[in-house]
């Protein structure tokens, strides 16, 4: 008697065990299903663009600059790599993200670190209102905008300055709002701790608030970086482009998303576009990289 | 009480009639007024929210940071009107000590127990630098636990190591006075027993001011006490006869647990 009612409770156990095993590999099934959907853009992109684009990367890739349409022309004849390279296109890119940084970064900082300060007051939610309105604007409009300001008025034409006006415009919103969020996680205690030590307020900011929320301050940079790097649109409007290599802030100046648009527009350059491509999106990889990697540090 | 007024030029702090508003017109702390007495420990009790914070807060004028709060009254440090000295020099004479541990997360222990100094500019030999750190961790007793880690970040102290060190911090500028706010609720019972013999050592060479929601620690480790309720003092003397033989009502049912 007593063996058999064991029995059966263990069969209705079982069967019970049973139900939940399925439905926990049902739903372990369909996670990973939505994941490999979800990853799966990423992976087919990367894999396309180094398939297509391995062939032309190469020392003359990086060190020289872009060849004109005649020797491109020659060279898929003969079946050869398309000689030169996008040097033109990848100093452009440095020298305008790092000019559009070297605005953005401090005026962020302050305004992230004003909004912080005094977020309730009336003249702050009016700048948050306008960050949060920059955030939104097309970027080509920005583009238009640092057309009408810097390439007629500052530069009298098309220049690196006002290709990184654009681009300082598109970094700000972001750089404001992250240096907010990494201010707002710090404990006030620890700013308290100073104020009862007597460090003056500017003191506080500088040497304990700012070193304090370095890691998500660079964070919120990279990624700030990583979103214009790629812009396209303002700098056809700004910076125009160059077939040399340009460091003057007052000339037209390429970069590697505009090199990808002039390479489109050439039959004789198709191999280009894909290689440019995959540079930029390694550079832009790496960067969401890098502030992954400061961001989990920072939780350890 | 009336020991208490005869003994003023014991007293390194007079609390004058202060008052402290959040909001206009609404009172946090009415009217307090107290000597307290030089080399003890007091310790202000009180349910929570009655204005004990808001008190302390006010002795080192920590409200002058947010420009809505109001204080009224005075207070004299040695005699002397403390709105009147910087805030630096007032809070040199002064320390703090909060309820959270709550050390520079991006300074290492050393920098951390020198802080006062480096961030306000005051240049220190290195000899005197060492000097004052070893001399303020040894007394919190947390020399011999970091003295071979003093570079590392204060964060990676365990809760009553780091409240030790903020304790030095306050230290090593050689206060007069010392204020904690409840600096032990959130420590457990092994790190709260070390900070209690601690504050006991301190008081030869400091005046220490403790808020404490915890009954049976003002009993254990302060000479006096202050009873606070809506805000208002009732009851301010020995603590052994606030015990014994609280003068308030009040005072008597907060102390046999009536209200907390
Ligand atoms: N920043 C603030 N703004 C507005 N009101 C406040 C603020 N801080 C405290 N108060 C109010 O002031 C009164 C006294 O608060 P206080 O923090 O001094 O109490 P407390 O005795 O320290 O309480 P606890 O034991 O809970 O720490 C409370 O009614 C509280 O709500
Ligand atoms: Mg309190």
């Amino acid at each position: 008697m007593v063996s058999s009612i064991t029995e059966i409770k263990e069969t209705s156990n079982h069967q019970k065990w049973d139900a939940r095993f399925i439905k926990d590999k049902i739903f372990t099934g369909l996670i990973i299903l939505f994941s490999l959907i979800t990853i799966s853009p990423i992976v087919l992109i990367i894999s396309k663009l180094i398939s297509k684009g391995y062939k032309q990367i190469n020392l003359s890739f990086f060190t020289e600059t872009t060849p004109n349409t005649y020797q491109a022309m020659l060279a898929n004849e003969a079946g050869n790599t398309i000689p030169g390279g996008i040097l033109n296109g990848i100093t452009g890119t440095i020298l305008m993200v790092f000019l559009a940084s070297l605005m953005a970064i401090p005026i962020g900082v302050l305004i992230g670190i004003y909004l912080y300060e005094n977020g309730t007051k009336r003249y702050a939610k009016i700048v948050k209102d306008i960050t949060d309105i920059l955030q939104g604007v097309p970027s080509i409009v920005l583009g238009l905008i640092s057309y009408f300001w810097v390439v007629k008025f500052i530069t009298n034409g098309f220049s690196a300055l006002a290709g990184s006006f654009a681009l300082f415009i598109m970094m700000l919103p972001l750089i404001i709002r992250s240096t907010e969020e990494t201010f707002k996680m710090i404990p006030v205690s620890i700013k308290e701790a100073g104020f009862a030590l007597g460090v003056p307020y500017h003191k506080i900011i500088f040497r304990i608030l700012i070193p304090s929320g370095l890691s998500g301050l660079i964070t919120g940079i990279l990624l700030a970086t990583s979103r214009v790097i790629g812009e396209t649109a303002p700098l056809m409007l700004t910076a125009l482009g160059s077939m040399a290599v340009n460091l003057n802030i007052e000339k037209p100046t390429s970069a590697i998303p505009l090199l990808i648009w002039e390479f489109y527009n050439d039959p004789n350059m198709v191999d280009l576009i894909w290689a440019s491509s995959l540079l930029l999106m390694m550079l832009v990889l790496g960067i969401n990289l890098i502030s992954k990697m400061i961001i989990s540090k920072r939780n350890l | 009480m009336d020991e208490i007024n005869v003994e003023i030029k014991d007293a390194v702090l007079e609390i004058k009639n202060v008052s402290v508003a959040y909001n206009k017109g609404n009172y946090a702390v009415t009217n307090v007024s107290a000597a307290i007495k030089r080399n003890r420990i007091t310790a202000i009790m009180g349910p929570s929210g009655c204005g004990k914070s808001t008190l302390l807060r006010a002795i080192n004028r920590m409200h002058d940071l947010y420009p809505n709060i109001v204080t009224e009254g005075q207070i004299l440090l040695n005699g002397a009107d403390a709105a009147k000295m910087s805030t630096m020099m007032l809070r040199r004479k002064i320390g703090m000590v909060f309820q959270r541990p709550n050390p520079f997360p991006n300074m290492s222990i050393a920098d951390n127990v020198i802080a006062g100094y480096k961030l306000n500019g005051i240049s220190l030999k290195k000899s005197e630098k060492e000097e004052i750190i070893e001399k303020s961790l040894q007394d919190v007793a947390l020399w011999k636990e970091v003295k071979d880690s003093l570079n590392q970040k204060g964060t990676f102290l365990s809760g009553g190591q780091q409240q030790r060190l903020c304790i030095a911090r306050a230290l090593a500028f050689q206060p007069e006075v010392i204020l904690l706010d409840e600096p032990t609720s959130s420590l457990d019972p092994i790190s709260t027993k070390k900070i209690e013999e601690l504050l006991i050592e301190l008081k030869e060479q400091y005046s220490i001011i403790l808020v404490t929601h915890n009954m049976s620690q003002a009993a254990r480790i302060s000479d006096y006490s202050m009873f606070m309720y809506l805000g208002e003092l009732v009851e301010y003397g020995k603590t052994k006869e606030m015990f014994i033989n609280p003068k308030d009502k009040r005072t008597d049912e907060y102390l046999t647990g009536k209200f907390s």
